[in-house]
């Protein structure tokens, strides 16, 4: 499964990249496994998604919590809590 | 109702912006113009500059669905939000909202309640420039706190209907 991914503020820099299409193994079913998948993926990744539970994440532009299930999903997003205003 | 939702780099006129809810119109009773300014001092240290990031597309729809949440809340005549982004330094202005109701109780309220919104909710995150370098402004409690507090009353009216 192919999946879009962008990353915002404090997480695009720890990244260090502000999107990138990666495949997913198929056993990952939800948000919250999505992030678990991707802090294995190296060091970066590892530090920014250190702290999971502040981290928020967005399903085509809709706000979504870590249960949500992303199969079907175009685009993800990744980002800490909003402080705009 | 009219609504404008725009996202941009450049200043806005506030006073130009309310005064285009109104123009032509003779139902307007109450117009609340709420304008967001970067301070020049954050925690006690001066700061050079304030950096707004945003999520484009998902910004602007989000702040879609919260006037319509503000329309469904309360009986509006108009609504405008413009949030600014990219570098902005103090004194500058961040963000506006107006709102226009026959009287001013919806007018404020939708005011306020859009603007708890658009701090905990709206894809945007400021990074602050100091002296010292850059850092990226924490969430506060007490924003959604603000912003929780709108969720207890429309539970506190949904029982009582």
């Amino acid at each position: 499964m192919k999946m879009k991914l962008r990353y915002f503020a404090w997480v695009r820099e720890r990244i260090g990249k502000p999107e990138e299409t990666i495949e997913l193994p198929p056993d990952v079913a939800t948000v919250g496994e999505l992030m678990a998948w991707l802090a294995s993926r190296g060091e970066e990744y590892a530090y920014a998604f250190e702290n999971r539970n502040v981290i928020r994440a967005a399903i085509n532009h809709i706000h979504v919590r870590p249960d949500a299930a992303i199969k079907g999903a175009g685009e993800i997003a990744f980002f800490p809590p909003m402080t705009g205003g | 109702m009219t609504t404008t939702v725009r996202l941009q780099r450049e200043h806005f006129d506030a006073g130009a912006e309310a005064a285009k809810i109104a123009r032509g119109r003779d139902d307007v009773g109450a117009l609340v113009t709420f304008t967001g300014i970067c301070r020049g001092v954050e925690n006690g240290e001066p700061i050079a500059a304030l950096t707004l990031e945003h999520y484009p597309g998902m910004a602007e729809a989000e702040i879609e669905r919260h006037v319509a949440e503000a329309a469904d809340r309360w009986p509006l005549l108009g609504v405008t939000v413009i949030h600014r982004y990219g570098r902005i330094k103090p004194g500058e202005d961040i963000v506006l909202v107006v709102t226009a109701s026959s009287h001013r109780e919806a007018a404020f309220e939708a005011a306020d309640f859009l603007m708890d919104y658009l701090k905990t909710r709206a894809p945007f995150w400021k990074q602050v420039e100091t002296a010292s370098g850059k850092t990226w402004v924490a969430a506060k409690a007490t924003d959604d706190a603000a912003a929780g507090r709108w969720q207890v009353r429309r539970r506190e009216r949904e029982a009582a209907e």
